[in-house]
């Protein structure tokens, strides 16, 4: 084993981290907002509201990211109008707008399902609670229908968010140099793909690692009522006799 | 008794796990990349064609060899050579000295000089030396005064060429510090982003330019500056890749195709897909 080839790959892949991470925080953020806003289209009970969040998750759901990717930096940029925009062209560009904006787009459509799916799951017992006991449609929306909504969400919005992290390897094809980009670029030079390849897997393992076990924790955090309670046989001591 | 015939087991088990040794060469692997055109391109009925394809075909023809091509992309040539998926890479792929260290390659059956292109109305149409041809190997007053202007006129330009070649090593070398490298999977990728805008200058093979400035889209498009070749960097030209091991396998192509470069028959493909002869 050649422990200097390795130490020196991690530190040079490291330091593309940064980058990675960017690229990943702003793509679910955005990807974020646009979930919401089409959670909430989907909920809103109009029609045409419905098919919109409809065709929008067939098309980036059925479509690999990597060809929205390419259409989006390379597609876009075959038009005229887009290239002569004052507002597209500084945004598609540039490869980095261009990579979060697609992760932004494609993520948004998993989430929005994912949301829908959580706030279907509400069970209808509490909402009817809510509602014998008076409250406001927001009342009831910010006290009752949401907490439990987000706490359902969670572990599927947690698996994509962990997808996304992956995701973030494609940006190397429009040239970004993020953590898998600085890789294979070393494994050009070098021609060691595999010490290579086992350097970016365990980086990118470590990083998943923590990202589940955050959301494992927010989970935990959430959910009290799940938790057995505290035995409380121990607590409350019998009553002495003597009295 | 028992014990001869595990030995006679082991034996036959030992020729048979080292088939290296004794390959009688009668069929060869070859991976192109099948998007160089004209080097090797897909064409509408998925076949690979090309120079070298018919390099290919010549050379096993006389060396009585039977050649299956595969399609490889680029960037896994070199792995997937070492790693035995296949026997021979001909991809336009430059001798050089940081790949010979893993591979070997055969005699150079074409040269080819690296250039830049540009947009005709764009601020580097400019480029000075522009159609000099510097050969580095020289390493003379000459070269390094065109190294140092044209590192002057790439300051803060941004540079598109295919990760893992030759000029992307020149880059590194020479432009890295100044210019903004984007390093692209395929050759086709810089060129789009050249003809969008967001390039200033694509960095490539001269012949492989000449197939870009052959399509429709690239009108605005024309060679800037000057052209290089030779050195360590840019190497001796272009050859067919083999396993270090393979010394055999070498040996039997670089007969057959001294043969065929000498005859003429490699000018000709040549001249059949680039209208000039680039084995001179």
């Amino acid at each position: 084993m050649d422990y200097d080839f390795y130490l020196s790959t991690m530190w040079s892949v490291l330091k593309a981290l940064p980058l990675t991470l960017e690229i990943w925080f702003f793509g679910i953020a955005f990807g974020l907002v646009i979930a919401t806003g089409l959670t909430w289209l989907r909920a809103s009970g109009y029609k045409s509201g419905e098919y919109f969040t409809r065709a929008y998750v067939f098309v980036f759901r059925g479509s690999p990211l990597l060809v929205q990717l390419y259409l989006i930096y390379f597609g876009l940029s075959q038009f005229d109008f887009v290239r002569h925009s004052p507002i597209l062209w500084p945004i598609l560009r540039d490869p980095m707008y261009c990579t979060i904006v697609a992760m932004a787009l494609n993520t948004a459509a998993y989430e929005s399902e994912i949301f829908r799916g959580a706030l279907k799951a509400v069970p209808v017992g509490q909402i009817e609670a809510a509602k014998a006991f008076g409250m406001s449609a927001f009342t009831r929306f910010r006290i009752v229908t949401l907490p439990i909504a987000l706490r359902l969400a969670l572990p599927a919005y947690s698996t994509e968010i962990i997808l996304m992290t992956k995701a973030t390897a494609l940006a190397s094809v429009v040239t970004i140099m993020e953590m898998m980009g600085t890789a294979q670029k070393i494994q050009h030079d070098t021609f060691r793909p595999i010490e290579v390849l086992t350097c970016a897997g365990v980086i990118y393992l470590l990083l998943n690692l923590s990202i589940a076990r955050l959301f494992a924790w927010v989970e935990y955090l959430l959910s009290p009522h799940l938790r057995p309670a505290p035995d409380q046989s121990q607590r409350i001591k019998p009553v002495p006799e003597v009295l | 008794m028992k014990s001869s015939r595990w030995m006679a087991l082991a034996a036959l088990a030992l020729t048979c796990s080292t088939p290296a040794m004794a390959k009688d060469w009668k069929t060869v692997t070859v991976a192109m990349e099948g998007s160089y055109a004209p080097w090797n391109q897909t064409d509408a009925s998925g076949k690979i064609v090309g120079f070298e394809v018919d390099i290919l075909n010549d050379v096993c023809g006389r060396a009585k060899l039977e050649c299956n091509i595969v399609a490889q992309d680029w960037d896994g040539v070199i792995p997937g050579l070492t790693a035995g998926k296949f026997d021979i890479v001909m991809d336009g792929m430059s001798i050089t000295e940081e790949r010979l260290k893993t591979i070997d390659f055969s005699i150079p059956y074409a040269s080819s000089p690296v250039a830049f292109l540009a947009d005709k109305n764009g601020p580097l149409a400019q480029l000075s030396n522009s159609g000099k041809m510097i050969d580095l190997s020289k390493d003379d007053a000459e070269s390094k005064a065109a190294l140092d202007t044209l590192r002057k006129e790439l300051t803060g330009k941004n540079v598109g060429l295919q990760v893992s070649t030759t000029e992307a090593t020149f880059a590194d070398k020479y432009l890295k510090d100044v210019a903004n490298v984007h390093e692209y999977k395929t050759t086709d990728e810089h060129d789009l982003d050249l003809m969008a805008g967001r390039l200033d200058v694509a960095f490539a093979d001269t012949t492989y330019f000449l197939g870009t400035l052959a399509k429709p889209d690239a009108k605005d498009l024309e060679f800037v500056g000057p052209q290089f070749k030779g050195g360590p960097i840019l190497g001796p030209g272009i050859g067919a890749a083999f396993r270090k091991t393979d010394k055999d396998l070498q040996d039997i192509y670089n007969k057959a195709l001294k043969a065929a470069l000498d005859d003429g028959s490699v000018s000709k493909y040549s001249m059949q897909w680039f209208k000039i002869d680039i084995t001179k």
